[in-house]
């Protein structure tokens, strides 16, 4: 059975295409202004990839924030669901899950057979999710990948204590002005990430194994920042930012059609309330 | 087919009437050569209205909660407490909306300002004496204000000190009633008052009793509609009566029929704190899973008195006819209405630390026979939204899974709808593992 699994988060979509399980083509790229658009180009492309017609794919599922802009998505699950059933097909000993993408960072504990038990989200807020980084690396002049490195060198924690974008870029400018070496405000950025986002992990209460997902986990400085802050181990699974796509088309092939078709039902009645 | 059968209250647009009048009146009070005063929903209206002649209230956070319902006029008030009058977003939602309404000299309910003769308030938040306070300044700082502290302890700790410290102020509030309104307090209409607040307090803490039942009679979203006449006047004569005679009979026989709020019910919630009032559809966005919230501290005691009997349930607070009371005159009168505030309102005792929340709602939750519970977060009210995390422990160690979602009672730019129903369908789905029920 063929099955695709369509992320549309706050700043990329990631498409992943499955046959029984066996991942046939992954495809990610920035939502931009249109998100619809974007995930309708991306889903052509991850197609070409497989080498593959739309009729040929059994099931789409979408998933993310903006899951429902999927318009020929067959239905749309949770993104905390898509990140469950990802994480547990792929490290099944984790019972712990943080996923820190661009405008958002959350925490599940999730059971043996990937339910979610509880979850906890940083919400309204851009510190502990990936737009902090961003910012901060703006204010450092350094991009994000160089930052991630930069901060593995530090060996000096300097606390931030803001827990605000805005504020933090301040913070950052002053550090710059105080001649701080750049590897040492990387690592206070990080730091101060993983502080957020180990309170957030701490609410569901933290238990082996800890799997850290989303663009976020790419970025090994901010990794470590959140190992020293929770004081346990943070597997990262290859590719952390397909994780919740893969579990979308996880779900597409595990049959979840009465959830689809209601979810579509619930989209049709917000979008005639004019809320959606 | 449906689990159980369905219905509206017959005694619905009773009390849709009761709260119309009571704006209604407070408005045209002036026009009959009535007075008008401002105070809180807990203010023990039993004593300004025992004066002379026609007296109207108007009480603070049922109005904030009515201007929260209607999204555009709570960001018109809420801009203009911010803007015009320079207060802080993080103070009280009901309270900006309130200060808002007297920047723009708009009374929700239509027409201009109604400018009050007087204000009987009490202490009981860090929000509630300033409230009325600031109010007045807003108005010209030429009302009469008196405001009494009610702090006198958790339930647990009421003896005859407690109660007197409150009485002596109740003393001192007539002696400034009667100062600037030059007419008297009517003894014979606070002891009937006073009847009247029991009436209503205890009835509707028996109707909530009555949601013990499955399946529900009556969900959240309703009651909200219900106990907010205690909260306008509890001592008002029609207000009693409609909990009385006409709510709590009603709601008995739902129960006897097996009349369900919620014709699916398959998992009962507890619920937690004021809740968005633009924002109420969201509880029939639970319904479609056949989720019906059936308890809250907040919704049982905002107005219901209880107490904790001897076995460790939480009953409702008897009756005076109950306690074979009757009230010998003014002094008697003001105690028992102490007392009873005091002792029954265990929605105080959070106040007190999160002990004592915890110790409630762990009790409602297993007297109610709750499934799981949903917690609102509120940003609008600091004094509800103490221990809320505390609160999700104590719930999640009896065995219930617990959601928790952002929001703010009357300040709608702090609620984001499709993220709650987001967060819903992934605690129904994923979590309590539900799938919507037929339409």
């Amino acid at each position: 059975m063929i099955s695709a699994g369509i992320d549309v988060g706050g700043k990329n979509v990631h498409i992943v295409i499955t046959r029984n399980g066996t991942i046939l083509a992954k495809v990610g790229g920035p939502t931009g202004i249109n998100k619809a658009e974007a995930a309708e180009k991306l889903y052509a492309e991850a197609l070409a990839q497989a080498k593959l017609k739309r009729e040929d794919v059994s099931q789409v599922v979408a998933t993310g924030s903006s899951g429902s802009r999927v318009s020929f998505a067959d239905g749309v699950i949770p993104d905390a669901a898509a990140d469950a059933r990802g994480v547990i097909k792929l490290i099944p000993s984790a019972r712990t899950i943080i996923d820190v993408g661009a405008e958002e960072g959350r925490a599940m504990k999730i059971s043996p057979e990937g339910k979610v038990l509880d979850f906890a989200i940083n919400e309204r807020c851009a510190a502990g999710t990936g737009t902090f980084v961003d910012t901060m690396s703006r204010a450092l002049e350094v991009p994000v990948e160089e930052m991630a490195k930069l901060s593995l060198k530090s060996t000096k924690s300097i606390p931030m204590n803001a827990q605000c974008a805005v504020f933090g870029e301040s913070e950052v400018v002053s550090l710059i002005h105080q001649k701080t070496p750049k590897q040492d405000i990387a690592r206070a950025v990080h730091d101060a990430i993983a502080g957020r986002i180990g309170s957030v992990a701490r609410i569901v209460g933290l238990e082996k194994d800890v799997v850290m997902i989303g663009g976020v986990a790419k970025n090994p400085g901010f990794v470590e920042s959140l190992k020293r802050d929770i004081g346990m181990e943070v597997k990262v699974p290859d590719n952390p930012d397909f994780v919740s796509a893969l579990g979308a088309a996880s779900a597409a092939a595990a049959g979840v059609l009465e959830e689809k078709v209601e979810a579509k039902v619930v989209e049709k009645e917000q979008i005639e309330e004019g809320k959606a | 087919m449906a689990k159980y059968k369905t219905k509206g209250l017959d005694c619905w647009n009773r009390a849709k009437e009761l709260r119309a009048n009571y704006y209604k009146d407070y408005k045209e009070a002036h026009d009959r050569g009535a007075l008008r005063w401002e105070g809180g929903a807990w203010s023990f209206d039993a004593v300004p209205q025992a004066l002379e002649g026609e007296v109207r209230g108007l009480t603070e956070e049922p109005y904030g909660a009515s201007v929260g319902a209607d999204p555009e006029m709570q960001v018109r008030y809420q801009e203009a407490a911010e803007g015009k009058w320079g207060c802080a977003r993080d103070l009280c939602a009901y309270l900006r909306n309130y200060w808002g309404s007297i920047v723009l000299n708009e009374f929700a309910f239509g027409g201009e300002w109604p400018k009050a003769d007087f204000i009987f308030q009490n202490h009981i938040c860090c929000s509630h004496a300033k409230w009325l306070q600031v109010a007045d300044e807003i108005e010209g700082g030429d009302i009469p204000f008196f405001c009494f502290d009610a702090g006198a302890g958790a339930y647990d700790k009421i003896g005859e000190r407690q109660i007197n410290y409150v009485v002596e102020q109740l003393h001192d509030g007539i002696d400034f009633l009667e100062k600037v309104t030059k007419r008297k307090i009517v003894d014979e209409k606070l002891i009937q008052n006073v009847k009247n607040t029991y009436d209503s307090a205890c009835y509707w803490a028996k109707t909530c009793e009555l949601n013990q039942a499955v399946p529900a009679p009556l969900d959240e979203k309703t009651m909200f509609s219900l106990y907010v006449l205690g909260t306008l006047e509890k001592s008002n004569k029609d207000i009693a009566h409609f909990y009385k005679n006409l709510l709590y009979p009603e709601v008995k026989e739902r129960v006897a029929n097996k009349i369900a709020a919620v014709a699916d019910e398959q998992c009962r919630v507890l619920g937690d704190s004021q809740p968005p009032w633009g924002f109420l559809r969201i509880f029939r966005y639970l319904e479609k899973y056949g989720i019906v919230s059936v308890a809250s501290l907040y919704t049982f005691s905002l107005i219901g008195w209880w107490k904790i009997d001897k076995a460790g349930k939480l009953v409702p607070y008897p009756t005076l006819e109950e306690q074979g009371i009757t009230i010998k005159d003014r002094d008697h009168a003001l105690k028992l209405l102490a007392e009873g505030e005091l002792k029954g309102k265990l929605m105080w005792a959070p106040f007190y630390g999160a002990k004592y929340k915890n110790d409630i709602v762990t009790r409602i939750a297993k007297q109610w026979k709750c499934d799981a519970s949903i917690i609102h977060l509120n940003r609008g009210c600091e004094g509800t939204a103490q221990h809320q995390m505390e609160m999700k422990i104590a719930v999640q160690k009896l065995g219930l899974p617990v959601m928790t979602f952002e929001g703010n009672m009357a300040d709608e730019r702090e609620f984001d709808e499709g993220r709650t129903k987001r967060f819903i369908d992934l605690f129904v789905t994923e979590t309590l593992g539900l799938k919507k029920v037929a339409a």
